[in-house]
């Protein structure tokens, strides 16, 4: 019996899992690090330290900063401009740009239309959108939710109908993010309203100035413009801007969702908040001494810290995973769900720790002037902040509908 | 950075699933507790010879130079069958002191037959009053001509009627809550003056409130240095810190397993139980307990040999989280079972009951967060 184990136990080796940093790795942290000393540019930093919206200028500068370095499509082949690292490298690179505080860069071109085009598109595609990508000329938005199309993507109208060379949109698509600043928008559009609702889908690269676009503003909660809708009218976009063959658009579609699902954990920058979090509350003042001395209010800043371990941990086995099978698949919604609770979260502790200097209304335009702002100068992004994290439960696919894909591609239910 | 098992360590836990999958099914379990050690002794010489028993110790030592990793391995895999063997209080604390602390006699005469399956000896340091602070010890030891004597009291000890010696924490100086001026010593069960109050515990294990009243031991029964025995103590609480979250982490991936399955068979209002979304998402929330446990297991098990406040960190990290997700699992897995959930028949509520008893060894989860918060 167990004769398959007496081997084993008569040559049994324990090595230890290795969680560490080879040299190699250390080495290039500090390469990363020093680049971002030596390259990223004081202005912007101290707008991002101070909690300063930032302009399209300022994004596109620092896109470009890295661009110039070849390391800013990070995931993508090599051969198109990707880096090539490792796992690991990948990793520090993206802890050591959240330390630093770096500006978040638009995902919609590099990290979504991007990987969409050189996968799916055709060469006349691949040749003028994805260098533009990476040197930031073009400015992506994304053309998905619609009025009547929220969590229930594949019902959505916005229809596309082949006439000659040209497509013909007419519909509405909403919720997109800075569409008030984008070149160009990708988009899903019914081409055929026949069959499955998933099946007449198609995915179309449309210019934004291209007659019959319309951009409104949609104001949020926090007072900023963020998110806009985009309105279509009789808009022609010639058929060679369809993206693989009519009807894909639902596969491509899934295929993003799995990419967009494993960034938007967003830790680093969680790790770097939860960080400033426990400085600011050595400066807020309660009595004779600081917040710091709160039992209760440091207990959960403790476990939302333990949660965000947990958390990071879960990521790192998730991308081990990958490196040995490919793509994400549906373990990434695991990591949407835990890493925008624990932004939500965090952001709630920022609110409950700053008291009543959370109650001033601190418009974009409040927080960029050179005027003083009233009470402490970290107080003052913070409940902006906390009201448009709601939405980071609502994007992206919401997190019930994140519990769907789990309970399916997961749980076999 | 790589989260993967070596070969050997996949060897390992198949071996242990193959063990329980052909010696241990719940009829078996039942028959282990309801005899009068409440495990099986032949089940305990296989563990030595299949090499489990000396996983965790040096080659010298005569173990197989295992690390925390397949301590882990271990231990999570012994969860899935839930195992009531006394692998925490024998090797991974008694083996654990014995191997940091004995001397060449001491290993030979305890640690090597402990190796072996011959000898089971079992560790003595809770208090009624100690709850889960280590260093709160009354029981004192007096030097005498010969060698000491102990009196005083211990809670909890686990597998103590089953065991041929105790390694029993006494004060040799300093007050109650002091670190320094706890020893330790080797105690036979059988001696003059201890006495044991023998009971069940609601997870399947047995235990013993102990009593030692002017006991005499030898100088030789002495377990490492005299005053210094607290370092010993901590060390080995933490190994079996790692071994029962690993345990943990093993029976709520079982329960999990388990609980989808009955919602995938039980029917009401003409359907699956598993076809209801208000379900789903709570089975979803229990995974995902259960990935976030696991993950921190991980970087546990990596991290214990790292410098004492990282190992520290991540064990209350750890300790912590499975307090927890132990609750939510536990919990859960019963309220989705439905009434059969709370039926001694039914598996779950078996693993439930150890599951809940480990939120509070070592301590629970409010005990280790107040430990991260101080570190």
């Amino acid at each position: 019996m167990y004769n398959d184990v007496v081997y084993f136990a008569l040559n049994y080796r324990g090595v230890l899992m290795n969680l560490s940093f080879s040299k190699e790795d250390q080495e290039f942290q500090q390469e990363v690090r020093s680049f971002i000393e030596q390259n990223y540019p004081s202005e912007i930093k101290e707008k991002q330290d101070q909690g300063i919206p930032l302009s399209k200028e300022d994004t596109v500068k620092w896109h470009k900063i890295l661009n110039d370095k070849g390391w800013l499509a990070v995931n993508w082949p090599e051969e198109l401009g990707g880096t090539g690292w490792t796992i690991t490298q990948k990793h520090i690179f993206q802890n050591e740009l959240a330390a630093a505080n770096t500006p978040t860069l638009m995902p919609f071109g590099v990290n979504m239309c991007g990987p969409v085009i050189y996968t799916f598109g055709s060469d006349e595609q691949k040749e003028f959108h994805l260098p533009k990508i990476l040197n930031g000329d073009i400015w992506w938005c994304q053309g998905y939710s619609e009025p009547g199309s929220g969590s229930d993507l594949a019902s959505l109208k916005t229809k596309a109908e082949k006439k000659g060379d040209v497509y013909v949109v007419n519909g509405a698509k909403t919720w997109t993010t800075l569409a008030q600043h984008a070149d160009w928008i990708f988009c899903l559009v019914r081409t055929d309203g026949s069959g499955k609702k998933q099946e007449g889908i198609s995915f179309l690269l449309i210019d934004m100035k291209t007659p019959g676009v319309e951009v409104k503003p949609i104001i949020t909660i926090d007072g900023t413009h963020e998110v806009n809708m985009v309105y279509f009218d009789n808009v022609e976009v010639p058929v060679t801007n369809l993206v693989g063959e009519e009807g894909f658009g639902w596969s491509i579609a899934k295929f993003l969702l799995a990419h967009e699902r494993t960034g938007i954990a967003g830790i680093p920058s969680l790790k770097r908040e939860l960080d400033r979090l426990r400085d600011i509350t050595t400066q807020i003042q309660v009595g004779e001494g600081s917040l710091k001395d709160d039992a209760m209010f440091m207990s959960k800043l403790d476990r939302l810290e333990i949660k965000l371990t947990a958390a990071e941990y879960t990521e790192l086995r998730t991308l081990a995973a990958m490196s040995a099978g490919g793509h994400p698949g549906p373990e990434s919604s695991i990591l949407k769900i835990l890493g925008t609770d624990l932004q939500q979260e965090l952001s709630d502790l920022f609110v409950e720790a700053v008291g009543y200097y959370a109650h001033p209304f601190m418009t974009e335009e409040d927080l960029a002037s050179n005027e003083s702002r009233i009470g402490p100068d970290f107080a003052a992004p913070v409940m902006p902040h906390y009201l448009n994290y709601r939405k980071v439960s609502i994007y992206g696919g919401s997190n019930e509908i994140q519990r769907n894909v789990i309970a399916k591609a997961v749980l076999g239910l | 950075m790589d989260f993967s098992l070596t070969e050997e360590q996949q060897l390992l836990q198949d071996s242990i699933n193959q063990f329980i999958e052909r010696e241990y099914t719940f009829d078996d379990r039942k028959k282990f507790l309801d005899s009068e050690k409440g495990f099986n002794e032949e089940n305990w010489k296989t563990f030595g010879s299949l090499g489990w028993l000396g996983m965790p110790f040096s080659e010298d030592d005569g173990g197989y130079n295992g690390g925390p990793v397949d301590v882990m391995v271990i231990m999570e895999n012994l969860g899935k069958g839930l195992i009531v063997e006394p692998y925490v209080p024998s090797i991974l604390l008694s083996g654990k002191i014995l191997a940091d602390q004995g001397s060449d006699d001491q290993k030979s005469n305890y640690l090597h037959p402990m190796i072996s399956g011959e000898k089971i000896i079992t560790f003595a340091y809770i208090e009624p009053q100690s709850r889960f602070t280590l260093s709160d010890c009354l029981t004192k030891a007096t030097a005498s001509d010969n060698g000491f004597v102990l009196d005083g009291y211990k809670a909890l000890v686990h597998n103590a009627s089953a065991s041929d010696t105790l390694i029993v924490s006494a004060r040799t100086s300093g007050s109650q809550c002091d670190e320094k001026g706890i020893s330790l010593f080797l105690v036979d069960t059988n001696a003059k003056g201890v006495s044991l109050r023998n009971y069940s515990t609601i997870d399947g294990g047995k235990a013993s409130e102990l009593t030692l009243e002017n006991v005499s031991v030898s100088r030789e029964s002495l377990l490492g240095e005299m005053d210094e025995g607290f370092t010993a103590i901590d060390d080995a609480i933490d190994l079996a810190t790692l071994g029962i979250c690993a345990e943990a982490v093993g029976i709520m991936g079982k329960m999990n397993e388990m609980t989808l399955e009955y919602t995938k068979t039980r029917e009401q209002f003409e359907q699956k139980l598993s076809q209801f979304q208000a379900l789903q998402h709570r089975m979803v929330d229990n995974f995902m307990h259960y990935e976030q446990s696991k993950s921190l297991l991980v970087m546990c098990a990596a991290k214990m040999n790292d410098n004492t406040e990282d190992k520290k960190k991540a064990l209350a990290s750890l300790k912590y989280q499975i307090g927890l997700s132990g609750k939510h699992i536990g919990e859960e897995s019963i309220q989705l079972h439905g009434g059969m959930g709370v039926t001694d028949e039914m598996h779950i509520g078996h693993y439930f009951k150890r599951l809940t008893t480990i939120r509070t060894l070592y301590g629970n989860s409010d005990y280790h967060l107040s430990n991260y918060a101080s570190l």
